[in-house]
């Protein structure tokens, strides 16, 4: 007995061990980020590292509002992010109904379509995109980027998934009241959906801020530009004010954090059902 | 009479959902697609009239160094990246799995790095991993080693450079899929393997990894088809730098596109993109229905 309990707390404490070790390599980069945004570009590079500045600077702070225009970047970030999400779980949601509970001609060939693009990168289709979006001259506006990001394939196979799991007879007792199709889903799809409407705003919400080669393809006039094709911007043009990058990185991740943190429950479900579906 | 007109209103109705969301993915998804296996055919620069190729763009590939170097470095990393990423993941889910306490507060944590937005994590990679004055380095030095990797700068170990930090940052995602993979495995076959008095190494060798193996195949589809299309993480570590060391396929595809505006080239190396990932989704349906 004595034997095995010690044996059981030694594996215990390797294990704790490990764990921290893993979570150290994870957060690490984080803290460190956040302690060189309190720094002096000739400070940062210190070594031994200097974890909590002993002078923290937090004019940085201050200064990357008027060195780049972080505001106005992160505006149009929030706007396009906002936007999209919700015209994603709007249609989504809407189309996912129809495909779940209505009967109508052509349905399970246009969900072929839906679901034969799941698989395909949007890289492969980028370029002939960019010039009909061009031709509508959608190039440097934020309808682009709404456009590209708000129909996606994934929003109504998720919601169609979930749908398909809320008994039929429901919708039929509602029917048989009266209701319409319309109020159904307002009413009786739509409060039941919420676990799958939470997932899909997380994912769209984390997708959307953090996009990349969208905003860099489609926005090139600096009032347009996102916060992470700003962001870089000014990465690449004062590299060496590595205090400002921090600082402005750590603001940039801010809104990500907030949103993760106050829906992880669904994100974590929504990637666990999304691994075990396939 | 009026049932027939109750049919047709009801399919209205049916379409009306279906509208406002087909027709903007019909038109932005459904369009480009087709347009992007035309355009691999045909020679345009997005201006001048557009001329029919025929198979010339994909003849073109093969003597063209960019798609080689391209192709060759998208299977590298892919190679690297994927047994990397699911070992680790595989791990860490095992360790979180173990019925400690503050579980939720490690897997937040390591789900952390895949969250938090690609510019902002790559700038301090960027300063963690500089060749010349950041902390690994010094730590390296500090530690006794003489001759530190250049990292991103470095020809020889830019692939690896940009390898780590896509497990750091993957890993954590397909850690969450693993947990959900754990969690469905039935608790008797753990009792019964600690009654036959087998020890850790061998329930997770006999038992967990047999046990896992369709969620490990689907880690390891999702894994490889999100290695064929990186491009964002080379573009902000090494710019496919140095040289070609880090040119991987979309890469090759944005500077055929956008730099040169050869949009039959870059469609015809798109192409190829293509068919890697639909070969890797054939694989999986094909697996699927094995494991079934």
């Amino acid at each position: 007995m004595q034997v095995q309990s010690i044996q059981t707390k030694t594996i215990t404490t390797i294990l704790y061990i490990l764990l921290i070790l893993c979570a150290l390599a994870m957060l690490l980069p984080f803290v460190w980020m956040v302690s060189a945004s309190l720094k002096l570009d000739k400070d940062v590079f210190t070594f031994p590292i200097e974890w909590i500045p002993s002078n923290p600077r937090w004019e940085n702070y201050l200064e990357i509002w008027t060195t780049i225009p972080l505001g106005t970047f992160i505006k149009n970030t929030a706007k396009l992010t906002v936007i999209v999400t919700l015209l994603q779980l709007l249609t989504s949601s809407f189309a996912a109904y129809a495909f779940a509970k209505l009967e109508f001609k052509g349905r399970d060939l246009l969900f072929l379509g839906y679901v034969a693009t799941i698989a395909m990168p949007w890289q492969v289709y980028m370029v002939p995109q960019f010039i009909m979006m061009r031709s509508f001259g959608l190039n440097n506006t934020h309808l682009s980027i709404i456009f590209l990001q708000a129909f996606s394939a994934f929003g109504v196979f998720l919601m169609k998934q979930f749908y398909m799991s809320v008994p039929d007879e429901l919708c039929e007792a509602a029917r048989i009241d009266g209701m319409s199709e319309y109020r159904i889903w307002a009413q009786i799809m739509l409060p039941l959906s919420k676990p799958a409407l939470s997932t899909l705003t997380i994912f769209t919400f984390v997708n959307t801020w953090n996009d990349f080669l969208g905003p860099l393809l489609y926005l090139t006039r600096m009032e347009l530009k996102t916060v992470q094709i700003g962001l870089r911007m000014f990465i690449s043009q004062y590299s060496s004010e590595y205090g400002l990058i921090m600082a402005a990185s750590v603001v940039a991740l801010i809104p990500v954090v907030i949103v993760f943190l106050s829906l992880q429950k669904f994100f974590v479900q929504g990637v666990a059902t999304a691994g075990l579906k396939g | 009479m009026p049932s027939k007109q109750a049919h047709i209103r009801k399919q209205l109705v049916a379409y009306s959902f279906i509208a406002p969301n087909f027709i903007g993915f019909a038109v932005f998804t459904l369009v480009p697609i087709v347009f992007a296996v035309a355009l691999a055919f045909l020679y345009w620069d997005g201006s001048n009239p557009i001329e029919w190729a025929g198979l010339a763009n994909f003849r073109d590939l093969l003597d063209d160094d960019q798609f080689k170097a391209a192709l060759k470095n998208t299977i590298v990393y892919t190679a690297g990246t994927v047994p990397l990423t699911l070992i680790s993941s595989l791990f860490l889910a095992v360790l979180l799995n173990q019925g400690i306490k503050g579980r939720n507060f490690f897997r937040t944590v390591s789900f952390f790095p895949y969250v938090a937005s690609l510019v902002a994590v790559a700038a301090v990679w960027n300063m963690i991993f500089n060749p010349s004055k950041g902390p690994v380095n010094m730590l390296l030095y500090t530690l006794g080693f003489e001759n530190v990797p250049g990292w991103a700068a470095d020809k020889d170990w830019a692939m690896i450079t940009i390898i780590l930090f896509s497990v750091w940052k993957y890993m954590g995602y397909y850690m969450i899929i693993y947990l959900a993979g754990l969690q469905g495995i039935n608790p008797e076959l753990y009792e019964a393997a600690n009654l036959d008095g087998t020890n850790a190494w061998q329930r997770f060798r006999y038992v967990t990894v047999p046990q896992l193996s369709a969620t490990t195949f689907f880690v390891m589809v999702m894994l490889t088809i999100q290695c064929f299309k990186v491009y964002d993480i080379v573009y902000m570590v090494t710019q496919g730098g140095p040289g070609t060391a880090t040119l991987v396929l979309v890469y090759d595809i944005y500077n055929k596109a956008f730099i040169s505006w050869n949009l039959g080239s870059a469609s015809a190396v798109a192409m190829v993109l293509f068919a890697l990932v639909l070969i890797v989704t054939l694989i999986q349906f094909r697996g699927n229905r094995k494991l079934q």
